[in-house]
């Protein structure tokens, strides 16, 4: 995820600082070569997809028959073209947005909404583009490896007196083609690959949609989230504090009864009213701090997590490294997903350790929480980790979980730190 | 004895209730924490009168109350006393509009005052309602002026406040301080105002308090 930009062939003017960027051109050149020759491969296989994609696309206005040109596009062109995104982002250091209108409803809402999306011809044109430029590259390629190969055998052959020394005619052919091809080879990588950003890159119409759509699910399930937890905050009272204080007033009405009958009763009662005060506070105390913890109103995030580190069964490391204070909601948001974490690792994860690292880099809030524990969380089950998710996506946050079973479990979010 | 079937999922409230009726002269017959579990007690033990929360398990919404209805369908005017952290008039409507009486509908927070509770709950075994305080402020808090109620004094409008309460003649008068006799004059005067047909006292009493009820919807 974050190597994308460490890996630019191109000098890019982010990439690369800060660790002694000097050019490598023969790693360059290698890494172009191999893109070439990813890029080949691609326009190999985009022909049969070509092939495949125009019959059923004849076909799809027909009803139930537009199931194949939505197979074909959505299950190999897709993610064929995701492919090529990642390519290009690999070659220029710049990465492709994709924005493609979701596919909803009915097979012929589907197909209608495929065929009524820009992307989809997108897709198509570079498909048709790539057959030929992924051919230049790979001619490229060969020319890398054909070149030297006369270099090499031309003069054993001539040794060996093969040819009536005409062979010796092919060695400038060789040098020729290894000139091309190796110093030619990185221009070209980086023009095929712009050249397929081009064509890839959504127009800023289908941009802003993707975008709109993208706010839109986000804005419902921050909605949802927030409903269920005003639901919960209810329950809570209701079941908790109010119920105790029902109780204690019980107990205190009957203590009232007793008291000229049988004050010995009413002791008993008084006393058991105290302790049903002191239950209720314990859960209002509880309760507030579900809502908003109090130690994040008064000191922070850093202190606040290490509140919860101090009361965690399991021995966890914090390493905040904040140089200010952040909006409330986003501390807040942030608060309750690594508590969800540490809440995870203490039940589920059986771990001896682990660490909370969170960090602000160029512009943007990092955080790590990771454990050495039995790992295997997996985020379409626990409510926990969609939780998560919806919290951070209210601010435009990305989620990604590690866990391989036998750990360990790596959480990783990133959001913008101005909100 | 009067014999109760008490509902309530919460452990500590259902014990709490069950030692507060029984030390003050009733008979706990069953106490359950499901509306099916109360359906078949109330089956089993024909009880004179019922205590049920509102929100029972599983969906902790209104299932105490629908119970409560569903009960009264099967055995009309079986006397049921709605316990609630919170209540709404539109309960309260539902839980009359089969104008039988025998109905009550409380606070929770009502249990502290152990001797009123337990006339409540009498109360209502006996056909009377018990509608709680915050009810009647709710009704009073939006005085609407198109409804059978807009003909009454404010005089009259009190009375019917505090019958739907469930308070006697004798309780009336003492609150408003003011003769029985001028209580019962005023209260005749409001079923004559509301149109009550001529019946028994207490089924007229319950039909006001349903009228009252009703009166800003």
């Amino acid at each position: 995820m974050r190597t994308a930009s460490t890996y630019p062939i191109r000098d890019h003017p982010t990439a690369g600082r800060g660790r002694g960027a000097a050019r490598r051109p023969a790693r360059d050149t290698a890494r172009s070569g191999a893109a070439l020759l990813a890029g080949g491969l691609m326009s190999i296989v985009a022909i049969p997809l070509l092939a495949l994609t125009l019959p059923t696309l004849v076909l799809s206005p027909l009803g139930d028959l537009g199931l194949p040109f939505l197979a074909v596009m959505t299950g190999l062109a897709r993610p064929l073209a995701r492919v090529e995104r990642r390519r290009v982002r690999l070659v220029t250091g710049a990465g492709v947005a994709e924005a493609y209108r979701p596919l909803r409803g009915s097979l012929t809402a589907r197909v209608r909404t495929l065929l009524a999306d820009a992307g989809t011809w997108r897709d198509l044109y570079w498909l048709l583009v790539q057959i030929f430029a992924g051919g230049v590259g790979l001619a490229f390629v060969a020319a890398m490896v054909v070149g030297p190969a006369f270099v090499v055998t031309v003069p054993f052959d001539f040794l060996r007196g093969a040819g009536d020394g005409k062979v010796l005619d092919l060695l400038p052919l060789g040098a020729f083609f290894t000139a091309v091809g190796w110093v030619g080879c990185r221009p070209v990588a980086i023009a095929m690959a712009e050249l397929s950003g081009q064509l890839l890159a959504p127009d800023e119409t289908a941009r802003l949609r993707a975008q709109m759509e993208h706010l839109t699910e986000t804005r419902d399930e921050t909605v949802d989230a927030r409903a269920a937890e005003l639901r919960r905050i209810e329950r809570d009272l209701h079941d908790g504090a109010q119920a105790r204080l029902v109780s204690l007033t019980m107990s205190l009405g009957m203590a009232e009864e007793e008291f000229d009958r049988d004050p010995a009763a009413a002791r008993q009662l008084v006393i058991e009213a105290r302790a049903s005060a002191r239950a209720a506070l314990n859960e209002l105390r509880h309760l507030v701090r579900g809502i908003y913890p109090p130690v994040l109103t008064e000191r922070g995030l850093g202190a606040a997590v290490e509140a919860l580190a101090l009361a965690s069964a399991v021995p966890v490391e914090v390493d905040v490294a904040l140089d200010e204070r952040l909006p409330a909601p986003l501390e807040s948001a942030l608060y309750f997903v690594i508590a969800e974490a540490m809440a995870n690792i203490a039940r589920h994860s059986g771990a001896t350790w682990a660490f909370v690292r969170l960090w602000t880099e160029q512009g943007r809030l990092r955080l790590i929480v990771h454990d050495d524990g039995c790992g295997g969380a997996d985020p379409a089950r626990g409510s926990g980790l969609r939780g998560m998710q919806q919290r951070l996506a209210a601010f435009d946050g990305k989620f990604t979980l590690s866990s391989p079973v036998g750990g360990p479990t790596e959480l990783f979010a990133e959001l913008p730190s101005r909100q | 004895m009067t014999s109760v079937v008490i509902v309530e999922d919460l452990l500590l409230l259902r014990d709490g209730l069950i030692r507060l009726l029984s030390t003050n002269g009733l008979e706990v017959a069953a106490a359950v924490d499901t509306a099916p579990a109360f359906l078949e007690a109330v089956d089993a033990h024909r009880p004179d009168v019922a205590v049920v929360d509102v929100r029972l398990p599983p969906t902790f919404t209104d299932e105490g109350l629908r119970a409560a209805i569903e009960a009264r369908r099967r055995r009309p005017g079986f006397p049921v006393l709605i316990l609630s952290q919170y209540v709404e008039q539109l309960y309260a409507r539902e839980l009359l509009s089969d104008g039988a009486g025998g109905v009550g509908y409380l606070l929770k927070d009502r249990v502290g005052d152990v001797r009123q509770f337990v006339e409540a709950v009498q109360r209502v075994a006996g056909g009377g309602t018990a509608m709680d305080p915050e009810v009647i402020s709710q009704i009073l808090a939006r005085r609407s002026k198109v409804t059978p109620l807009a003909g009454l004094t404010p005089r009259e409008r009190e009375v019917l406040a505090l019958m739907a309460e469930g308070r006697t003649n004798v309780a009336i008068a003492r609150s408003l301080v003011i003769t029985t006799k001028a209580v019962s004059k005023y209260i005749a005067r409001i079923f004559a105002k509301l149109d009550l047909p001529p019946s028994d006292d207490d089924h007229r009493r319950v039909l006001a308090v349903l009228a009252y009820l009703n009166s800003n919807s």
